[in-house]
C-alpha cells in the first residue's frame, strides 16, 4: 500500500527531469528560428548563451529521470534497503542548486565553452560528488545482489562509475600538458563525449530491460548467457567505440582502425534487434501498461533507425562526409529523442501506473500527442539528414559557394525541421503536462507499508 | 565456473584493457600533433576568450562544434581569407554572431590559436585516399 506521508525524493528527481525535457524542448525550439532570423535574440540573450540552456536541459532531463527511476525502482519494486536515505536527498538537492547555478551563468554569459559541457568548469565538482554520492548509495544497498543480479543491475552500476570517470575525463584539458598540444586535447574530448553519452546509455537501456522484464514478467529476459553478451558488447564500444568520431583527427591511424573495427561489431547488435522483431511479430503483451508499452515500441523503432545511420556513420568513408554536417544532429537526436526520450517517457508512464492504477493513459490527449511526437520526430530526422546531405556535398565539392550562401541555400530544409521542432515541442508538452499532474499529486506517500 | 563468476573475469578484462588502454592516450605519442606539438602562452590565451565567448556554440574545429557559422580549422591558411579576413570578423556582429567588443591583444591571442589549430592538419581533409575496404587515409602536415 502506498499512504501520503513522506516528500519522495525519486519522484521529485523525476518532476524536475520532466520539467527540464519542457525547458529542452522550448529552448530548441526558440533557437531554432535563429537559422531563418539570425537577429532573433540577438542582443538580450544571444545563441551562444540559448544553446547551452538547450543542451543541459536535454542532459538534465535524461540524467535526472533515469536516476529517479533507478532510486525508485529499486525501492519500490525490488525493495532494496538503501544505505542511506538521507544521502538521496542531499543528491537531489545538489544536483538542484547546480542546476540553478548553471542556469544562472548562462543567462550572465558566464560560460565554459566546452562543446556539451558549456558551464565553468569548476561547477562540475559539485555535479562530480553527486554522482559520487549516487555510487556510494547504489553500491553501498545492491553490492551483494549484483553478482547474481539480472543484467540491469550490472548496467546501472556500469553507467554510474563510467559516468563518474568520463566527467572527470572530460576536463583532463585543465591540465597544460594535455592542453597546451591541441590533437591530444580534441581526442580526449571525444573520447569523454563518446564514453559519457554511453554511461547514460547504459542507465537507460538498462531501465528499458528491467522495464521489458517487468511487463512480460520474465526474469529470465534479464538474465543469462545472451544478454550479459549484448552487455559486453556495448560496455566494449562504450570503452573503445567513441574514437570513430575522430577518424578526421590527426592522430596515429592505429587509434581510429581500432575504432572502426570495434564500431562494426555493432552489426551484432543491429542484426539481433532484427532477429528479435521478426520472432515477435504479431504477439502482442501490451494490456496493462498500455502508455509504456507504447513508448517502448517506439523506442524500438528509434533504435533499429539510428543503429542503421550510426553503422554507416562509423565506416570511414561515409563519415568523411557526414562528419560535421547536421546528420551528426540528426543521429545524436535521433538517439536523445527518440531513443532516451521514449524509454524515459516509458519509465515515467510505468510509474505512473504504479503509483495511481487507475490509468491516466485512456486518455485520447495523451494518445494522440504519442503520434504527432513520433511522426514529427521522423520529419525532423530526415530533414536533419537531408540538411547534413546538402553541407556534405559543399564541403567534398570545394566550390566556390560561401558557407553564408549554403546556409541560405538551405533554408527550405530549415524551416521543415523548424516547423516539425515546433510539433515535437507542443506534443511533449501534452504528454509531460499529464504525467506531471498525476506525479504532482504523489510526492507525498510512505516508500515503504 | 559459475556463469556470474566469468560475469566477473570479463568485465575485470575489460576494465584492465580499457585502463590501458586510456594511460596510452593521454600519456602516449599518437595522440600528440606530429607537425605543431605545442601551443604558445598566447595561444592558450585565444582558446580561453574562445571558451569564454562559447565560440563553439556556432563554429566548428575539426568538426566539432555548433552549426550556424563555417568551421574555423583552417581559416588562417585558407589561400581566400587568412589572417586579416579573420581578424576582421571578430568584432563584426555579423549575422547571428554577438557583436563583441575585442582589444586588438584579444584579437591576437585568438589569431594565435587559430594559427595553432591550423598548422595541426587540414579539415575538410581534401587530399584524402580512399580504399575499398572503407578505410580513409589522411593527409597530415
Ligand atoms: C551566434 C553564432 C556565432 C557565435 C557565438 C560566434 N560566431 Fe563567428 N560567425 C558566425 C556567423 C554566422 C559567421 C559568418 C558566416 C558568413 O560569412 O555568412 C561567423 C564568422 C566568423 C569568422 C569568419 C569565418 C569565415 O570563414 O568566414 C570568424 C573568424 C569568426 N566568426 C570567429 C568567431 C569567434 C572568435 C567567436 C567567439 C568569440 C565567434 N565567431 C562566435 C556566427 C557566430
Amino acid at each position: 500500500m502506498i499512504k501520503k506521508s513522506n516528500l519522495n525524493s525519486s519522484v521529485l528527481f523525476i518532476i524536475f527531469g520532466l520539467i527540464a525535457l519542457l525547458i529542452a524542448a522550448l529552448i530548441g525550439m526558440i533557437i531554432s528560428f535563429v537559422y531563418i532570423n539570425p537577429d532573433l535574440l540577438k542582443e538580450v540573450l544571444p545563441f551562444n548563451r540559448l544553446r547551452p540552456m538547450h543542451t543541459t536541459s536535454a542532459v538534465a532531463w535524461i540524467v535526472l529521470t533515469a536516476t529517479g527511476g533507478i532510486y525508485f525502482y529499486l525501492k519500490n519494486i525490488e525493495k532494496v534497503e538503501f544505505f542511506s536515505n538521507t544521502l538521496i536527498k542531499i543528491h537531489l538537492i545538489l544536483f538542484l542548486i547546480m542546476g540553478i547555478t548553471i542556469y544562472v551563468c548562462y543567462f550572465f554569459g558566464v560560460l565554459g565553452g566546452r562543446e556539451y559541457l558549456e558551464f565553468l568548469p569548476v561547477l562540475i565538482v559539485p555535479v562530480l560528488i553527486g554522482w559520487v554520492f549516487f555510487g556510494i548509495n547504489y553500491f553501498g544497498s545492491v553490492w551483494k545482489k549484483i553478482k547474481e543480479g539480472p543484467v540491469y543491475y550490472w548496467m546501472w552500476g556500469t553507467g554510474i562509475l563510467f559516468m563518474i570517470f568520463h566527467l572527470t575525463e572530460a576536463h583532463f584539458w585543465a591540465f597544460t600538458d594535455i592542453r597546451s598540444d591541441y590533437i591530444k586535447d580534441l581526442t580526449i574530448q571525444w573520447k569523454s563525449y563518446g564514453s559519457f553519452v554511453g554511461s547514460w546509455n547504459m542507465l537507460v537501456y538498462g531501465t528499458a530491460i528491467f522495464l521489458m522484464s517487468k511487463m512480460k514478467n520474465d526474469d529470465g529476459l534479464a538474465r543469462g548467457k545472451k544478454v550479459f553478451f549484448f552487455y559486453f558488447l556495448g560496455l566494449t564500444n562504450l570503452m573503445f567505440g567513441w574514437a570513430h568520431h575522430t577518424y578526421i583527427v590527426p592522430a596515429a591511424p592505429w587509434i581510429r582502425y581500432f575504432a572502426y573495427v570495434i564500431s562494426m561489431t555493432e552489426w551484432i547488435i543491429f542484426l539481433n534487434i532484427v532477429y528479435i522483431f521478426i520472432k515477435n511479430l504479431g504477439q502482442t503483451q501490451r494490456k496493462y501498461y498500455n502508455m509504456t508499452y507504447r513508448f517502448l515500441m517506439a523506442s524500438e523503432f528509434w533504435v533499429s533507425a539510428n543503429i542503421v545511420l550510426a553503422l554507416l556513420m562509423s565506416i570511414p568513408s561515409l563519415n568523411y562526409y557526414t562528419h560535421g554536417t547536421h546528420i551528426t544532429v540528426a543521429h545524436s537526436m535521433g538517439t536523445t529523442i527518440g531513443i532516451n526520450t521514449c524509454i524515459l517517457l516509458a519509465s515515467v508512464s510505468y510509474i505512473v501506473k504504479k503509483l495511481n492504477p487507475n490509468n491516466w493513459e485512456e486518455n485520447l490527449s495523451v494518445y494522440y500527442a504519442f503520434l504527432v511526437f513520433n511522426a514529427s520526430l521522423f520529419v525532423f530526422w530526415i530533414s536533419l539528414i537531408v540538411g547534413g546531405i546538402y553541407k556534405a556535398v559543399w564541403m567534398s565539392k570545394g566550390s566556390d559557394v560561401t558557407f553564408g550562401q549554403l546556409h541560405n541555400n538551405s533554408s527550405t530544409i530549415f524551416v521543415i525541421f523548424i516547423l516539425s521542432g515546433v510539433f515535437i515541442f507542443l506534443s511533449l508538452s501534452v504528454i509531460v503536462y499529464h504525467l506531471l499532474k498525476d506525479l504532482g499529486s504523489k510526492i507525498f506517500y510512505l516508500d515503504k507499508d | 565456473m559459475k556463469n556470474s563468476t566469468w560475469n566477473f573475469i570479463v568485465l575485470s578484462t575489460l576494465i584492465g584493457i580499457f585502463i590501458a588502454y586510456s594511460c596510452y592516450l593521454y600519456f602516449g605519442k599518437g595522440t600528440s600533433s606530429s607537425s605543431a606539438p605545442h601551443m604558445s602562452n598566447l595561444a592558450i590565451e585565444g582558446e580561453q576568450i574562445w571558451q569564454n565567448n562559447n565560440c563553439t556554440a556556432c563554429h566548428q574545429l575539426y568538426g566539432l562544434g555548433g552549426y550556424l557559422g563555417p568551421d574555423l580549422t583552417n581559416v588562417i591558411s585558407n589561400p581566400q581569407k587568412g589572417e586579416i579576413y579573420a581578424r576582421s570578423f571578430l568584432n563584426s556582429g555579423v549575422k547571428s554572431m554577438p557583436k563583441f567588443d575585442f582589444t586588438e591583444q584579444e584579437k591576437d591571442a585568438l589569431i594565435a590559436f587559430f594559427a595553432h589549430v591550423d598548422a595541426t592538419g587540414y579539415y575538410p581533409n581534401q587530399y584524402a585516399e580512399f580504399s575499398k575496404d572503407g578505410w580513409v587515409k589522411i593527409k597530415y602536415k
